[in-house]
Formats: structure tokens, sequence, C-alpha cells
């Protein structure tokens, strides 16, 4: 399953960092709100995450147990 | 992108300034523009202007003497970088990076004399600038002298593995960083140096615990 990072659009102030600084091109704004790009492979850097100062957008991670 | 004027009004070292004081600050200002990844500042040269952010976002941080990259902050539109240094004078304590393409006002370090001298006010707004960045890394002191965040990313780490057969809550670094009342900039690195030290892995969207033993250890508990 390909995972995206997680848009909150109520936070998201349109500014556009995430779309900048994301290197696989995978958001995009429309409407003044970020969105995720489809069939693109996100790669999970966080650096979106890093750079959005309202929070609005969020890498989660799932944590498990090496087996 | 913020126009220059528009810089000049929300920046919180030009408050109270009036119109022609402020045209006269903006008349001292010239533009940069810089390529993702450019490197801005190296730490260490000599300061040579103080930068306000019209567009993008740039990275300061610092190296180590094993050559890591650790990073203080991110800058965005609208905010300043490189002020200590034009300030009191000596070098760059730390370099600064462009994280994407990025427009940028400089003053030089000679003009930011100038107008501190032609302007009180903005001396007094520098003031309380500085101010209230020296409660904030105080409290980081504190911070750091009394609680080993790598210890309380590791107990986090542990509260929230599962096995991987039931999902688990999901952590982004923003939750951990808040869960463990730090800057998300810390748990960022905390995760590096728990990877380097094999104790976790990243992988995508998962960090996979190697050695829970010394996670454990890490957190000092005995979870």
């Amino acid at each position: 399953m390909r995972l995206s990072p997680q848009i909150d659009s109520n936070k998201c102030n349109g500014c556009g960092l995430c779309v900048s600084i994301c290197l696989q091109h995978g958001l995009v704004i429309v409407n003044n709100v970020v969105v995720v790009v489809e069939g693109v492979e996100c790669d999970w850097c966080a650096q979106c995450e890093a750079v959005c100062i309202t929070g609005a957008i969020s890498c989660p991670y799932e944590i498990v147990l090496e087996i | 992108m913020l126009s220059k004027p528009e810089l000049i009004e929300s920046s919180p070292y030009f408050t109270g300034l009036v119109a022609a004081e402020l045209e006269a600050v903006s008349r001292l200002m010239f533009e940069k523009q810089c390529e993702r990844g450019e490197i801005i500042l190296f730490e260490g040269e000599a300061a040579g202007a103080l930068y306000f952010i019209a567009s993008g976002a740039v990275k300061i941080f610092k190296t180590s003497a094993d050559g890591k990259e650790q990073i203080l902050t991110i800058v965005r539109p609208g905010e300043a970088f490189n002020e200590v240094p034009v300030f009191n004078g000596g070098i760059n304590p730390a370099s600064a990076q462009a994280m994407t393409p990025v427009a940028l006002y400089g003053i030089s370090r000679q003009d930011v004399e100038s107008i501190l001298r032609s302007y009180p006010q903005v001396a007094l707004n520098v003031i309380k600038v500085m101010a209230k960045r020296l409660r904030n890394l105080v409290s980081l002191v504190e911070d750091l002298s009394f609680r080993r965040v790598i210890g309380r990313v590791a107990k986090i780490l542990l509260e929230y593995v599962t096995d991987g057969a039931t999902p688990g809550a999901r952590l982004s670094q923003r939750d951990m960083a808040a869960i463990a009342g730090t800057a998300r900039e810390v748990v960022s690195r905390s995760l590096k140096a728990l990877e380097e030290e094999g104790i976790i892995r990243m992988d995508r969207h998962r960090i996979i615990v190697k050695d829970k033993t010394a996670l454990q250890e890490m957190a000092g508990s005995s979870i």
C-alpha cells in the first residue's frame, strides 16, 4: 500500500513551502491548500513536515519490533 | 513570495518605524537568489549581512568535528537569520543552506550599524528580540542539562512499539517532539543517533526497533 503524508487542510495556509521542498514533486497546492499528487512514490524524507510552520502536514511512523 | 515592503513591515526589528523610515531601510536592502542546496553562509566565516527570507526555506546548521550535520533551526519566509554575528561582530556561528529555491533580502553589516544609529527604535526592537531568544536558550540549556532527550525519545518508541501483526498508533516526529517536550529537530537528531548506534532502523514510514534491550537501557527503564 502506498502511503502518503497526512494533511490537515484546516491548518494549511497554502504557503507552498512543502511543495518547494519535495524532491519527488509529490505535493501541489489546489485552492490554496496542499494536496498529495496521486501516483507519486513518497520516500518519507519528512522534510515537508519539517518545513511546515502550521503543522498541517505530517509523516507518521509505524514503530515495529524487528522479527 | 513576500515583497520587500511586506517583509519590512512584518519584521519585529522594524516595528514602530514610520513610512519614511521604512523606506530608508528598504533602500539599504539588496536582493539575493539562491538555488536549492546552495550554501548561503559558512560557519566560521566573517559575517557579511543580515538576511530576511522572502520565499523558500533555509536550514541553519553546524558541522561537528567528525563531519556530522546538526540542524539548529529552519528559517521560513518573513524570518531573519545571521543576526548574532552582525550585531555583535565575529564569525558566523553556523552555516546556512537553501532547502528550496530561496529569495532573500539582505542588509550589510555596515548598513545595519547605520540603521541602529539612525533609528533608536530599531535598537530597542533588537533588544526585545534578543531577550526573547535568550529566554528560549535558557530553557534549552535547562532541557539539555537535566533531561536527556534521546532517552525520552527511546521511551516513546518503547511505549508505542508493536509486533507489526496488529497495527499500533503511528507517530510523526512532530508528535514525538510534543510528547518529549522538545523541538522536532532534536527528535530528528535523536532518531539519527539511534539509527547510527544500530538500535533502530528507519525504513520509509516505519521505525524498526532492532535492539529492544539497548533501547530500554537508553530509556533508563525496564519496560
